[in-house]
């Protein structure tokens, strides 16, 4: 699995986001993961939620600490990952695929949020951190 | 080893009822009798003194180890003090005698303990007025942002977020969110509370804001040389300046939080002040506030009349009360008891030798782990375990030398840290055998990869299942 895939789109905090039409899914990195070590807890909004980007859409928990997730991008909840409810571990084992979080309809025009990273950026940006 | 529930054997007792058992039990009403007998263990007096004496062994307290824990001050804990708080007409003392009218006679020497403590951590600490009510540390902290919200509700208006610097305890935004607070982080700038982000905040924000919840020394050893400027940007907005006193031991008679423009202030008396806790003892959060403030704290208070006379007094304004009768009675009389038998030099010396013992142990430690942050620290500093090494592995490892792990993964914002604080009552012996054990660990985790994992190896108990435990909570006792 790469560590950082070239068609997301990443935050600063650690979040990707995968554009697909006029909808996004969002989840946390592979560095993110690899960071809070086992997670133990995964707290997610609910169908219908309004996110904003740059605010809080959830929050997660490992053995090591308790974060925020921040959302990439602003728009309304459509779906959820609910299998994470009891299976948190997937987040650890699979960041990009099974570990998804919600899956956020688009407002129509708005483009995505300027400041997310291409994959480069966001890997000179975890070397930096690291 | 067992459970004392494993060691039970039918009918093996220590017990002697006096007349007949069965008439005994018909003495209690029908009604309140049990159904079936009590599901207790069954053991010989021999059986249960092996038991807990076994136990009692396995304990690890400061009186036997060192215990470098960071933020949580485990220095030792001075044994006249407990003789203090043991003397019986302390000890025997009923907490609502005070309130019986004609009573206050038999109760001047208490009220006259809990009058001087409040004056001496007001002179400490440069404030006007303290509660001893609070039970600890998080009590205090939830007593006093009740006290900040209250401030602004009695000037009319609706403060709704509480700035907290993202290097905080946690236990600061856990308060505020319980006080009804909502949460804004502060990001820090070189490790220190960045006061250009405070002011940027206060000029967007600042209506909303009721104040701002400051740990200084922070969490990271480091003394918060923007104070002044961040004092001016909270008054302009008339937002309150909160002192988390966890870290107090760094400027113990060195620098007064009331003086430094700090409105409320929460002391741990059970670390600062060398009472017992983490298991050992109750804790004690006295919190204190400038005159403006002291309107609302929480009675009853305890005053002294013209004549002599300690009383209790009710304040019309306060918040109310926020523990049962004066606190940790017994805690507080423990504090009192040791902040006079040091004095004001004593506790200067605390101070200290509690830096001088902390930057002894960080500059040796250079050479051992990563030390980021700056040449000087207060009372303790944080490392990183070298590339490639764990944090909690070296944490385990240390178990194994008879060595408390120093706190691991807090402050978030350093990458596999470690957080140490010796405290003042170390001497360089045990400073340099706690750099031998670490650099000895860091040494032989480079020869042998198997050898961290596999730590500790001399423990009842190695590792237990962290991940297991957080994921499958089970709150509840099944005796089954």
């Amino acid at each position: 699995m790469s560590q950082t895939p070239t068609e997301l789109r990443y935050t600063k905090t650690h979040e990707w986001l995968r554009q697909e039409g006029g909808e996004a899914v969002f989840g946390i990195t592979w560095f993110a993961q690899d960071a809070l070590g086992d997670i133990t807890y995964v707290e997610l909004p609910r169908c219908g939620d309004e996110v904003k980007a740059g605010q809080p859409f959830g929050s997660i928990e490992s053995v090591k600490a308790a974060s925020d997730l921040m959302s990439p991008a602003s728009g309304t909840v459509i779906a959820v990952n609910d299998a994470l409810e009891n299976a948190p571990e997937t987040v650890n084992a699979d960041p990009y695929g099974e570990g998804w979080m919600v899956r956020v309809a688009l407002p129509e025009k708005a483009g995505l949020p300027k400041d997310l990273m291409e994959a480069g950026a966001y890997q000179a940006h975890c070397e930096k951190e690291h | 080893m067992n459970t004392i529930f494993e060691d039970s054997v039918p009918g093996r007792g220590a017990h002697i009822v006096e007349g007949d058992p069965e008439a005994v039990g018909k003495t209690i009403p029908e009604s309140l009798r049990r159904s079936a007998p009590a599901d207790l263990p069954q053991c010989s007096e021999l059986d249960v003194v092996r038991h807990f004496t076994r136990l009692s062994r396995r304990n690890f307290s400061v009186d036997a180890n060192f215990y470098p824990l960071g933020s949580c001050t485990m220095k030792y804990n001075p044994k006249f003090a407990e003789h203090v708080a043991s003397l019986p007409g302390f000890l025997g003392l009923h907490p609502h005698l005070a309130e019986l009218p004609g009573f206050g006679a038999w109760v001047q020497g208490a009220l006259s303990c809990l009058f001087d403590t409040e004056r001496y951590l007001c002179e400490i600490t440069g404030m006007d007025a303290f509660t001893l009510q609070p039970m600890a540390g998080a009590n205090g902290e939830f007593t006093g942002v009740s006290l900040m919200a209250a401030y602004h509700r009695s000037l009319g208006r609706r403060r709704t977020i509480m700035l907290i610097p993202d290097s905080a305890h946690g236990t600061n935004p856990a308060s505020a969110a319980l006080a009804g607070f909502d949460v804004l982080d502060v990001p820090s700038e070189g490790g220190l509370v960045d006061p250009e982000a405070v002011a940027r905040i206060l000029s967007e924000r600042g209506e909303d804001v009721a104040g701002l919840m400051m740990t200084c020394p922070n969490t990271l050893g480091l003394m918060e040389t923007h104070l002044p400027a961040i004092v001016e940007e909270l008054r302009k907005a008339d937002a309150l300046l909160y002192y988390d006193g966890a870290n107090m031991n760094a400027i113990l008679g060195k620098m007064r939080v009331g003086d430094a423009g700090f409105d409320v202030v929460h002391l741990n008396l059970h670390k600062t002040f060398g009472t017992p806790h983490g298991g050992g003892g109750p804790g004690s959060g006295p919190v204190g506030v400038t005159a403006r403030l002291a309107p609302l704290l929480p009675g009853p208070r305890v005053v002294k009349g013209n004549d002599g006379v300690y009383a209790l007094e009710e304040i019309p304004g306060s918040i109310g009360p926020v523990a049962p009768f004066h606190g940790s009675f017994g805690v507080i009389l423990k504090a009192l008891a040791y902040i006079m038998r040091l004095g004001g030099e004593g506790l200067v010396r605390v101070a200290e030798y509690a830096t001088l013992n902390a930057n002894y142990l960080k500059k040796r430690l250079e050479t051992v782990l990563d030390v980021p942050y700056g040449d000087l620290c207060a009372h303790e500093f944080v490392a990183s375990a070298p590339e490639g090494l764990h944090a909690l592995d070296i944490a385990k490892a240390l178990l194994d030398r008879g060595i408390h792990a120093p706190t691991i993964y807090f402050p978030l914002i350093v990458k596999e840290c470690l957080m140490a604080e010796p405290t003042e009552t170390e001497s360089k012996q045990t400073l340099d055998e706690y750099v031998d054990a670490l650099a000895d660990i860091v040494d032989r985790a480079g020869k042998d990869p198997a050898f961290l994992p596999a730590a500790p190896t001399t423990l009842p108990v190695s590792r237990p299942d962290e991940t297991t435990a957080a994921r499958h909570l089970r709150l509840t006792l099944d005796m089954a």
